[in-house]
């Protein structure tokens, strides 16, 4: 029996045998051969049986995760009947008199060096694309078996080193239990694919595949990323029970999908999400998100070699704004510099980046990045309802020319006849002190704020969120914070507006209860949370933590704080 | 022979989806076809070639068929540079 941690990717609990997902063995020997045709004749036959193989797992892909995700395959195959591949590899057989597999090998290789050497990630990327399907091809040519996950025909949970898109792709919910690798995160490729199809997954065990065999039991707990292998009675049982009660609690968080979220004693409150991409907003609809409280506009910037086009950042704006309907969505504009670093801005390394030059700050200065966002943002507007937060807000100055900005780029487009929302709501994000200091002045300026805790915390306790030596500080609850929190969301009450939050506090058992007392607005958090978060403010009553307010605030340390809301919440 | 110049107008140029349903529509016809930037020419049936060139947003690109379906295919092929907007 052996337990081991890993990173839980996607939740839930899997028990079931090992299936051990391995590469084959794809060495060979170079050898000379007397009769070339045959060994074309050899090289079609497993191009052949390739491109049916890929034509069955492309229809499995389309049939259970949609068109998007089978559009690899167009391309493996395509791959695989192009011309410029195949005709070098039959022209290497024929001219050096060598066997299928080594001309085929010598070939690939040629062509993935250059697509790796290309200065364009998407081309790099085609790289793992050639050598993906020419693995595929060598197998039928050596005979050994390529191992298709699609085939499995039994309950298992899959182990391997890790999975790649092909793998995952085949993946039979009905049969695939779950699956624990050695490598990965927790937005590495397979753990976002676990994730939409909704199976249990541990990754980046560093050593599962040495420590399970062939058809031994396994446990794959997604919840709190723990893997057991051969575990004992006691276990299993203790498992089989928290599997039941967690499918017990889904149906439960189900049934409140499409309820508003509304207090023991009748108030209402936002549910929202924090999105990164269009692909996202589906989970947040699934989970019964009220609207997407946080929209992290850098990946459109980030993996690129250059930066996107205006037409590129609307197509995405609107894709979200479209499918989110009249929900509110809240754009963020660009938040990089500092330790998110875009190679293609050449920034200078600073020696404290995340009090330097990033978001806003860079933004205002390179205002030719910044602009193109907001006309893509403003075109965007007509297509759902959009409200737009402006990032690392210090002063009311950098405000002030943000939204001047904004205000010139929708003359320009009005001008040029283009049609814009008249009700865009303006706002900032809440996540330097001086600023929460000052909400009062704000709040007759912006439309919104939204409190970004994981920033306002670690410049209010001075403490680097990377640095794991002064982690302690890292204290959400310490009255220090929760005064802040409190000071904007009155500054933003007395103005009537709205004041949400976007941090990872807003989806926390401990902090809902305590920011429903101090009457934040809207909650946005990752998408899975939302329906516990909607069923523990079922049971909540604002007015009571209304009375514990001044309480709270009046503590010394978080410690205080946390028991007094376990006591006061029974948790 | 047959031949057609476009401007390519999307704006990341030719990669990704629309160069793979290009060279899928090129893969239909018997024609020899080819792609012509600058000074190069690639198979338009090879989806390794097509995205080897790195055609950029704005580019000149010609077209050439050759052989029995010459024409329908630089006529198929000018609707599909549309319909996933390549070029026109």
């Amino acid at each position: 029996m052996s337990h081991i941690k890993g990173i839980a990717a996607s939740s839930g609990i899997a028990i079931a045998k090992v299936y051990r997902l391995e590469a084959p063995d794809l060495s060979y020997n170079k050898n000379n051969v007397d009769v070339p045709e045959d060994e074309v004749k050899r090289l079609h036959e497993a191009l052949d049986i390739s491109k049916s193989e890929l034509e069955k797992i492309k229809a499995h892909t389309k049939k259970s995760l949609g068109d998007e995700h089978a559009e690899i395959f167009s391309a493996h195959l395509l791959v695989l009947s192009d011309p410029e591949l195949i005709q070098p590899i039959e022209d290497k057989i024929k001219s050096e008199n060598v066997n299928a597999e080594a001309a085929l090998d010598e070939t690939a290789n040629m062509f993935i060096d250059m697509f790796k050497n290309m200065d364009n990630e998407y081309m790099r990327e085609r790289a793992a694309d050639i050598q993906d399907v020419t693995k595929r091809v060598m197998a039928h040519l050596l005979g050994v078996t390529f191992p298709d996950p699609a085939l499995i025909n039994e309950e298992v949970v899959i182990v391997a080193d890790d999975l790649t898109p092909s793998d995952t792709a085949q993946l039979n919910k009905q049969y695939v239990k779950g699956f624990t690798t050695d490598i990965g995160g927790r937005t590495s490729h397979s753990a976002i694919m676990a994730r939409s199809l909704e199976i249990p997954a541990v990754v980046g065990t560093k050593e599962i595949t040495s420590k399970a065999e062939k058809d031994e039991t396994i446990i794959v707990d997604g919840i709190d990323g723990d893997v057991i292998v051969n575990p004992s009675e006691e276990e299993l049982e203790s498992y089989q029970q928290k599997m039941n009660d967690f499918e017990k609690q889904k149906q439960e968080w189900a049934k409140l999908k499409d309820e508003p979220t509304v207090t023991a004693d009748g108030t209402h409150v936002e549910l929202a999400a924090n999105i990164g991409t269009p692909d996202d907003v589906e989970g947040v609809l699934n989970n019964g998100g009220e609207g997407v409280g946080l929209y992290r506009t850098e990946f459109l910037y980030m993996g690129k070699s250059q930066l996107p086009t205006e037409e590129e950042q609307f197509g995405a704006y609107k894709s979200v704004l479209e499918q989110m309907g009249d929900k509110p969505v809240v754009v963020r504009t660009l938040d990089i510099g500092g330790d998110k670093e875009l190679d293609y801005l050449d920034l200078p390394k600073e020696l404290n980046p995340f009090l330097g030059f990033r978001a806003i700050r860079l933004c205002l200065e390179r205002d030719d990045i910044f602009r193109t966002q907001l006309r893509a943002l403003l075109r965007a507007s007509v297509h759902g309802n959009l409200k737009i937060m402006f990032p690392m807000i210090a002063t009311l100055e950098e405000f002030r020319e943000a939204k001047n900005m904004l205000d010139e780029e929708k003359l320009k487009l009005k001008e040029a006849g283009h049609d814009i929302s008249d009700d865009i709501e303006v706002g900032i994000m809440v996540e330097i002190p001086a600023t929460a200091m000052i909400a009062r002045q704000f709040a007759k300026e912006v439309d919104f704020f939204s409190i970004g805790t994981n920033d306002l915390i670690q410049y209010t306790m001075a403490a680097d969120r990377m640095n794991e030596r002064v982690s302690y500080l890292y204290q959400p609850y310490n009255p220090a914070i929760l005064n802040l929190i409190n000071n904007v969301i009155e500054a933003a009450h007395a103005e009537e507006k709205w004041a949400g939050m976007c941090g990872e506090m807003a989806g926390d058992a401990i902090a809902i209860p305590i920011l429903l007392g101090l009457g934040l607005d809207e909650f946005s958090m990752s998408a899975t949370s939302i329906l516990p978060a909607r069923t523990q403010l079922k049971d909540l009553s604002r007015e009571e933590m209304a009375s514990y307010k001044d309480t709270l605030l009046s503590m010394g340390t978080a410690d205080e704080v946390v028991a007094f809301i376990k006591e006061k919440t029974n948790q | 022979m047959q031949e057609k110049t476009f401007t390519i107008t999307s704006s990341d140029g030719v990669h990704a989806r629309p160069a793979t349903v290009l060279v899928q529509k090129a893969g239909n016809f018997e024609s020899d076809i080819n792609l012509h930037y600058k000074e190069k020419a690639v198979n338009l049936k090879s989806i390794m070639g097509i995205m080897s060139l790195g055609i950029p947003s704005g580019a000149e690109v010609k077209i050439t068929a050759q052989g029995n379906d010459e024409e329908e295919a630089i006529q198929q092929l000018q609707e599909t540079m549309k319909n996933e907007g390549l070029g026109e």
